[in-house]
């Protein structure tokens, strides 16, 4: 895009720097805060070796944002937090004000602009999510439509410390899962092989790149009314998607197969027991916009579940280990079924090893 | 696809372009989309149609109209293309819509993906700048922020691209990565504000991302590589599971303990509360109950967090800092899920010379990956097809007990005779 008129140099900076976005309280402080306490849902309170302390007000954001709301978060932080704030990377945005008497008047604020308190502490937080339609190349949903639906479901829960833990939530609109494994994750999983546009292929498609991208070697070349294309086997494809990547002519997502399914149990603190990867507890749940009401009831069953269930500190997964897997879809009435097996690579590591058995 | 029910009866392509839209609305009916205005959350879409009536850009009642469309027919129609700034090769997300002859006005909708300052702190003046300069050029939507960590500038033409990047570099922002080269990073709020943070994992971001700053913006590897540092093994960035490059703040001495926090503590909570949610909870059996008290027994601790969670006025992380390094974190294409594993034990990170002996070690691994990995092979991926004990003599990294949970369980390999 060289335009001759250009007269600005680039400097390639990286990130942008950080010391003046700090509050002068936090540049005081810097790395010698002494501990937190949580006075309330949706605020911190940390105390620094000096004696200090600052305030964090926590509030929920539509993660699709725009100026006029940005700007709005600013009017907040001017008014409230000598114009400082921060993000959390699970898109919640945060006030930092030294001064305990803001911190009352910065919440009505900010719940009478609709922006919850909340999200912080033993309760379910903003849900890491992906682009889906308004934006992504490959998505077979809308995750910001999904999330929302979700969280006016989880409205009371994002405002109450009433979970045994934290609960984190994530919603993908394809299986390479960008929203990240979660205590309770929503991704999209097709159920049907890619069709083959093979008018397209030829013309936007390097076919050795797509063979290689199958993790099953499923895909083939071969020829069709006398022009190079691809082919599939069925019986050994495994619905990834991961050619669809490579080459858009490989159309795998559908507006009927590409279902949803639900995992839990995704924990990557390593707090008491070592980080863990998410199991498949629902599947073949329909795409269902703008409301998407049969992901919002799985979510909410295992979330009922749970709130009932689990002890002190205790996460998802970790909840679901000490009452076992039998109880957990006894509980949440959810259903196993012989597609949960793992038939992939290391499957053999998800079998019961043992003769532990519950009844 | 079939004909969606979609625009309704006063569609993009009736009375979109002209600036008029539907009676005296602008935007164009989207009785799907306005289903999301209900409910207590506050509604990305009541947020587009406020922004779209303010500054009545066609570009967004396209993206309104598109989208509307994709929950008629539950399909996506963006395709990807090429468009970047002078002298980069990434950074720049192009999007062009498959459906233009039906919304022309949203025939163009790239975004701009932009680094923020580590651990997403920010003043008003920073983000005000951002949002005009981003009024002027795009659309006015902004994704705060996107999963690798970006600022999203999301709807931009292709003819504006550069004026609005040097407007936003003059000002201190830099466009992020993309593709198979170094990507933007994400840290959490770090010593900037958490009494458990290990190391300024701020500063290391900032030193590592300018340090590979220029593989960031013309990317030339097998695949992406990405770095995400957290303060504590709490790991509040999700770095084990969504990073190659794992930077997780740790110590090395005993847990500090404050005994008139731990009584008071006690006082508050019972000594029940002590046994069922510290002492029982400790995965490796390290505490005990001692005369109504606690005692850690240094020696069996993981430096799990628990405990320090738990009791954050009484228990602080040891004296001796500094940081783990766990590498291979993906997600599950295609090899299934990927948990990054851990690599190097402890470094110190505390003086300019430590981060500089952290990022000659993660020169050396990338070179490793440079000539070792396939195309479109992430690092994790490669260290378990060709071996983690081959990885560590490439590298030149010993060998220790805490990289592996457990020695083999088969015999199936060459010992050295």
């Amino acid at each position: 895009m060289s335009s001759p008129e250009r007269t600005w140099k680039t400097i390639e900076s990286g990130p942008h720097t950080y010391q003046e976005a700090l509050h002068p309280v936090v540049r005081k402080n810097y790395g010698k805060w002494k501990y937190h306490e949580i006075p309330r849902p949706g605020v911190l309170k940390h105390v620094a070796e000096s004696g200090d302390a600052i305030y964090t007000v926590r509030a929920g954001t539509p993660r699709q944002d725009t100026v006029d709301m940005v700007r709005r978060l600013c009017e907040i932080a001017d008014r409230f937090s000598d114009g400082h704030l921060r993000f959390t990377v699970r898109n919640n945005v945060e006030f930092l004000t030294p001064n305990p008497d803001n911190v009352e008047p910065m919440i009505k604020e900010l719940e009478s602009m609709g922006f919850p308190v909340g999200g912080a502490g033993n309760c379910v937080s903003s849900v890491s999510h992906t682009q889906g339609w308004l934006h992504c190349d490959i998505p077979a949903t809308d995750a910001s439509g999904v999330v929302k639906s979700m969280m006016d479901t989880l409205y009371h829960e994002f405002k109450h410390m009433e979970m045994p833990n934290k609960v984190r939530l994530s919603t993908s609109c394809c299986s390479i899962n960008c929203g990240g494994q979660a205590d309770i994750a929503v991704v999209v999983k097709h159920t049907r092989p890619p069709r083959i546009n093979h008018e397209h292929l030829s013309m936007v498609c390097e076919l050795p790149k797509a063979v290689a991208r199958c993790p099953v070697a499923a895909i083939r070349p071969t020829v069709v009314d006398g022009k190079r294309s691809l082919m599939v086997d069925e019986a050994k494809c495994i619905c990834c998607g991961a050619c669809f990547g490579a080459c858009p002519a490989m159309e795998i997502n559908h507006p009927e197969h590409s279902k949803f399914a639900i995992w839990v149990g995704g924990k990557n603190s390593n707090a008491r027991s070592k980080p863990s990867t998410m199991s498949i507890v629902a599947h073949n749940l329909p795409n269902n916009p703008p409301r998407w009401p049969e992901v919002t009831d799985a979510v909410g069953r295992i979330l009922t579940a749970y709130k009932a269930g689990g002890r002190p500190w205790e996460r998802v997964g970790e909840w679901i280990n000490r009452i076992g897997w039998k109880r957990f879809f006894e509980e949440t009435g959810l259903t196993f079924d012989e597609d949960m097996i793992d038939s992939y690579r290391h499957a053999r590591t998800t079998f019961n090893q043992s003769a532990h058995v519950r009844f | 696809m079939e004909e969606a029910k979609g625009a309704g009866s006063c569609g993009s392509h009736q009375c979109g372009h002209s600036g008029g839209g539907c009676g005296d609305k602008f935007l164009n009916p989207t009785p799907m989309l306005d289903e999301l205005e209900n409910g207590p959350w506050p509604s990305f879409v009541g947020g587009f149609k406020e922004l779209a009536e303010r500054t009545k850009k066609p570009m967004l009642r396209g993206v309104m109209d598109q989208l509307e469309y994709s929950y008629n027919t539950k399909m996506g129609y963006w395709k990807g293309g090429l468009v970047t700034v002078d002298g980069y090769g990434a950074g720049v997300i192009t999007r062009y819509s498959m459906i233009k002859d039906k919304i022309p006005e949203a025939s163009e909708f790239h975004t701009m993906r932009i680094q923020p300052a580590p651990g997403l702190h920010y003043n008003t003046e920073m983000l005000r700048e951002l949002c005009d300069i981003w009024e002027e050029y795009g659309s006015g939507i902004i994704t705060l922020h996107g999963q690798t960590g970006d600022i999203m500038l999301q709807g931009i033409e292709q003819d504006k691209v550069q004026e609005c990047f040097d407007r936003l570099n003059e000002k201190g922002w830099d466009l992020g990565g993309a593709g198979a080269g170094m990507r933007t990073a994400v840290s959490c709020a770090g010593p900037a504000r958490c009494e458990q943070a290990c190391y300024d994992n701020l500063e290391l971001h900032l030193h590592a991302l300018r340090h590979f700053v220029s593989q960031l913006h013309r990317p030339e590897w097998n695949y992406k590589i990405k770095f995400k540092f957290s303060a504590c093994p709490n790991d509040c960035t999700n770095a084990i599971m969504r990073s190659d490059l794992a930077v997780i703040g740790t110590w090395k001495d005993a847990i500090q303990v404050e005994e008139p926090a731990v009584k008071e503590w006690i006082e508050k909570n019972g000594v029940d509360a002590l046994v069922n949610q510290v002492i029982n909870l400790c995965p490796t059996r390290a505490i005990s109950l001692e005369n109504g008290g606690m005692k850690i027994e240094s020696r069996d601790c993981v430096r799990c967090m628990h405990c320090l969670n738990v009791m954050p006025k009484a228990l602080s992380p040891g004296k001796e800092r500094g940081i783990s390094l766990l590498m291979g974190g993906k997600n599950t294409l295609k090899v299934g899920v990927n948990m990054g594993s851990l690599i190097i034990p402890f470094m110190k990170m505390e003086t300019e010379e430590d981060r500089e002996a952290f990022m000659e070690l993660v020169e050396e691994i990338i070179d490793w990956w440079d000539d070792n990995g396939l195309d479109h092979e992430r690092i994790g991926e490669s260290i378990e097809r060709v071996g983690l004990k081959q990885f560590l003599e490439g590298v030149g990294i010993d060998v220790d007990i805490n990289q592996v949970a457990r020695p083999r369980d088969n015999p199936y390999f060459k010992a050295k005779y």
